[in-house]
């Protein structure tokens, strides 16, 4: 699979409470939650989201919460993805359990401006910036990890689980 | 090769002989835990997927704790939808504002000795790592992680490496666990224990009570660990024997890490050189030692949570705050953490002390904690807190500020006006 779209660019240590403060947490709703998503951070995400825009950001994203409503509200939002150094643990478990693509690529962040347009070639795990003509190769996922996400995530690994165990 | 603690919990529940840093293991659960904010996104998973009936009505708790009492309807709404659930299930640990045992579920899961050393516990809620502070495994996850181990009783996991933390000596005066763990914060930062445990070890845990170690575990996810655990000694067992049910007099002869267990690094902590930690905002480990920064006038002050709502945290507030009053134009919160905390608090004469005091004394509930409500601060306000997290927006407006700190750096904070030790009102 490949993305394309312009990169909205943010620091280390995004943490779950400028993704989605949990003054909004008494609801599930994805649209409302995506209403919120980074206004503590970036009053302006909601406008500079444009169609399959891409995330990149510094190391620990994600820091804090357990909350899921973190990566469900990035992912209704629009963006298409997310690459960052390093994830929270939590986080990373939450993204690949909603199908929020993420990528670990230290380079891309130390490289990639605020406004590229960059393209992602999930199969290959490279990301290609189109504005200055650069290469990275992201960290592939451990094969297991892969399982759950081809599957269509953990619902879909543990659908198939209970049917077996349960001999439906 | 040798395994550390966590490893040989994680092994053990995934029946295997051993298992080694970066193994993906599918392992059986002991206990699941879940709240008002994180539940209802589970259930909604769980219902839409057919899952059915749970794994087992006995070993899932379920505790409305961060906007209960309901807060507004939305919250009633998420409140509601996970009372029929449990109802529907038949769960045993469903826990009801103000019945005996309710509170923040990381104060009543220990409390109600629901959690034994050697097990393993995943909780949608990131401050479950509390319970490594009894010899368990446990750690945070999201909703659809708990759907899907409410229908199966299992998870996965990446094995985690680990960080030995060797502890020797004892504390100084107002000093405890919540110093201790903000030093630590302070030292690695926020990611300093990325994907890694926290293992504990050393002397110095001896001269540890049960609260300061749940406290420590409790913020191991501060600074980005999967989990931190403590050794079962003495204490442990003592704490445990009242609690669980059929009582409890020795921990399983296996859980102690290997002498050639292998530490990704070792980090030394002389107990008796910390002095009181204040995280500044706007994360827990911008920590500084009381006494080494300019006067910083406050408004509120709030003491409790699943970090320091206990009742060794409620008498220490009590001794600060004894026949003082909070300073004019403050606001101080005191949030036992249960039921429990808040009976022998009375008892023990400690509300009376705060209502005194000028203190706002509330049932237990996560609510300011989160910027939910029973607290919420206003653009430029600052807040001196017992809590966990001091994020931008944490506790309110994104231009407020959040102070973390020990429970009596809080306390004499709130007599003074500004952030300051019991050392200058005593």
């Amino acid at each position: 699979m490949r993305i394309e779209g312009k990169v909205i660019k943010y620091g280390a240590n995004v943490d779950t409470d400028v993704i989605i403060p949990a003054r909004y947490l008494n609801t599930s709703d994805r649209a409302e939650l995506a209403s919120h998503c980074m206004e503590d951070l970036d009053p302006d995400f909601g406008k500079k989201v444009t169609p399959g825009a891409i995330i990149v950001a510094g190391p620990n994203f994600g820091c804090g919460s357990s909350r899921e409503h973190a990566p469900v509200a990035i992912k209704a939002s629009g963006i298409a993805c997310v690459i960052a150094p390093s994830f929270a643990r939590i986080f990373y478990r939450n993204s690949i359990n909603t199908g929020l693509a993420i990528l670990e690529c230290e380079q891309a962040y130390e490289e990639i401006s605020d406004g590229d347009q960059i393209t992602i070639d999930f199969d290959m795990g490279e990301i290609n910036d189109l504005t200055t003509g650069q290469t990275f190769v992201a960290g592939a996922f451990p094969t297991f990890i892969r399982d759950i996400i081809d599957a269509d995530g953990l619902v879909g690994y543990t659908r198939t689980k209970l049917s077996k165990e349960r001999g439906e | 090769m040798g395994m550390t603690m966590t490893q040989k919990i994680l092994a053990r529940h995934a029946k295997i002989d051993s298992c080694a840093p970066g193994d993906l293991i599918e392992a059986s659960l002991d206990m699941l835990l879940g709240n008002d904010i994180t539940t209802p996104p589970a259930i909604d998973i769980f219902e839409k997927n057919g899952f059915g009936r749970v794994f087992d009505a006995d070993r899932i708790a379920l505790v409305p704790d961060h906007f209960a009492p309901n807060k507004d309807i939305k919250s009633a709404t998420q409140c509601q939808k996970m009372r029929a659930f449990a109802r529907k299930q038949n769960l045993k640990y469903y826990y009801e504002q103000g019945q005996e045992g309710m509170g923040v579920e990381h104060v009543i899961l220990p409390e109600n000795g629901l959690i034994r050393p050697g097990e393993l516990i995943i909780g949608a809620d990131s401050h479950t790592c509390t319970y490594g502070a009894l010899g368990a495994f446990s750690t945070g996850v999201g909703s659809t992680d708990l759907a899907c181990a409410m229908a199966t009783g299992q998870t996965w996991f990446r094995v985690p490496e680990a960080i030995r933390v060797e502890l020797t000596g004892k504390l100084g005066k107002y000093c405890s666990g919540k110093d201790v763990i903000l030093y630590l914060i302070g030292r690695i930062g926020v990611d300093g224990a990325l994907y890694r445990s926290l293992e504990f070890t050393g002397a110095g845990v001896a001269e540890l009570s049960m609260a300061d170690r749940l406290t420590i575990c409790n913020m191991a996810i501060e600074c980005g660990a999967k989990n931190g655990i403590f050794p079962v000694d003495e204490a442990t067992i003592v704490y445990l024997r009242d609690r669980v049910e059929g009582g409890y007099t020795k921990a399983p002869d296996w859980l102690y890490p290997d002498e050639d267990a292998s530490y990704a690094s070792i980090i030394q902590i002389d107990l008796s050189e910390i002095q009181p930690q204040v995280a500044f905002p706007h994360l827990p480990s911008n920590t500084k030692a009381i006494g080494t920064f300019e006067k910083i006038t406050i408004d509120q002050v709030v003491i409790g949570s699943c970090t320091n709502g206990r009742i060794e945290d409620m008498r220490r507030a009590a001794a600060v705050l004894q026949g003082r009053h909070v300073a004019e134009g403050i606001r101080a919160v005191i949030l036992p953490g249960s039921q429990r905390v808040y009976k022998q608090s009375l008892q023990e004469g400690l509300l009376e002390i705060f209502v005194d005091a000028g203190c706002v004394v509330s049932a237990p509930t996560c609510g300011p904690c989160l910027g939910g409500y029973m607290g919420v601060l206003a653009e430029g306000e600052r807040c001196v807190s017992t809590t966990n997290r001091n994020f931008v927006g944490r506790m309110g407006h994104k231009g407020s500020e959040v102070y973390l700190a020990g429970v009596e750096i809080a306390a004499a904070s709130a007599v003074l006006g500004y952030i300051g030790s019991p050392e200058e009102i005593l």
